[in-house]
């Protein structure tokens, strides 16, 4: 029988993944996909919750977590987009134009 | 039937978990792409099994349909550019699955330690057959605000988007 721990261990192994992703990787569009895939695993503990306790709130609270998933993904890309224009990189360690 | 579940559920969570891994250890971009499409409709699985009907249906639409559309089309635009062979992880990766293993093994302790306080779970109320109805009045009755606000956020990014990867900004001005 599955128990709502079931749900809780699968969305923190996601969540880790991205977060490993996040801390791990080069390449900034990796980056970005690590951020939707913790995005997801939040959604998952939302929508499990929302089965037990008989509420569709948590859904409802998901689908806001989306719609923050997708602007997310848009600005960050235009950002992406605009910074590989001028500085011809993807590599999150070569972005050091701030850095002094 | 609950032991048909079981299985579907474990099914999904090793795809979405195992798609995961191969995401975040990808040389090629694109098969990161490929990966998190897998990962995002194996969650989709996972929310139709939490009887998330209209979940469901939204996360294949606007994640593996218009997210993922995105993605491939900006790793399509800076495509040309990328050196034939960099490390793919920085140089804090040791620091970093560490401090990732800690606070991994930290929430698990603690999942594991409030288990007993989930009782709760035993009932396992059923949400009305009727998902997509019911999630429509919750977002158009008590979350109308949130909605709003929602749609106010994507108009700005929409916006935000266009003006900050626009090529030459003297060009309308």
């Amino acid at each position: 029988m599955l128990s709502i721990e079931h749900y809780l261990i699968l969305s923190l192994a996601l969540f880790m993944i991205g977060i490993a992703g996040v801390l791990m990787r080069r390449n900034v569009i990796v980056m970005l996909m690590s951020i939707e895939l913790m995005l997801n695993a939040v959604n998952i503990n939302l929508i499990a919750f929302s089965r037990l306790h008989g509420s569709v709130h948590g859904q409802v609270f998901a689908i806001f977590v989306m719609v923050a998933a997708a602007a997310e993904a848009v600005v960050g890309l235009a950002i992406i987009l605009a910074f590989f224009r001028n500085g011809k990189t993807l590599d999150a360690d070569e972005m050091d134009i701030l850095k002094w | 039937m609950t032991v048909l579940n079981s299985i579907l559920f474990y099914f999904l969570a090793a795809l979405a978990i195992g798609s995961a891994l191969l995401m975040v250890t990808r040389r090629n971009i694109v098969h990161a792409a490929i990966f998190l499409l897998a990962a995002l409709l194996a969650t989709a699985g996972i929310f139709l099994q939490l009887q998330a009907d209209f979940l469901f249906i939204v996360q294949i639409f606007l994640f593996a349909g218009g997210i993922m559309a995105l993605f491939v089309f900006a790793i399509m635009l800076v495509r040309p550019g990328i050196p034939s062979q960099p490390p793919r992880f920085t140089r804090q990766r040791f620091v970093a699955t560490i401090l990732t293993l800690i606070l991994a093994a930290q929430v698990f302790f603690a999942v594991v330690l409030g288990s007993g306080s989930l009782r709760l779970a035993a009932r396992s109320v059923d949400i009305a057959p009727k998902n997509t109805e019911a999630v429509g009045d919750a977002l158009f009755r008590q979350f109308i605000v949130p909605f709003e606000i929602a749609s106010i956020l994507l108009l700005l990014a929409m916006i935000g988007a266009v003006v900050i990867s626009r090529r030459n900004r003297d060009a309308f001005d």
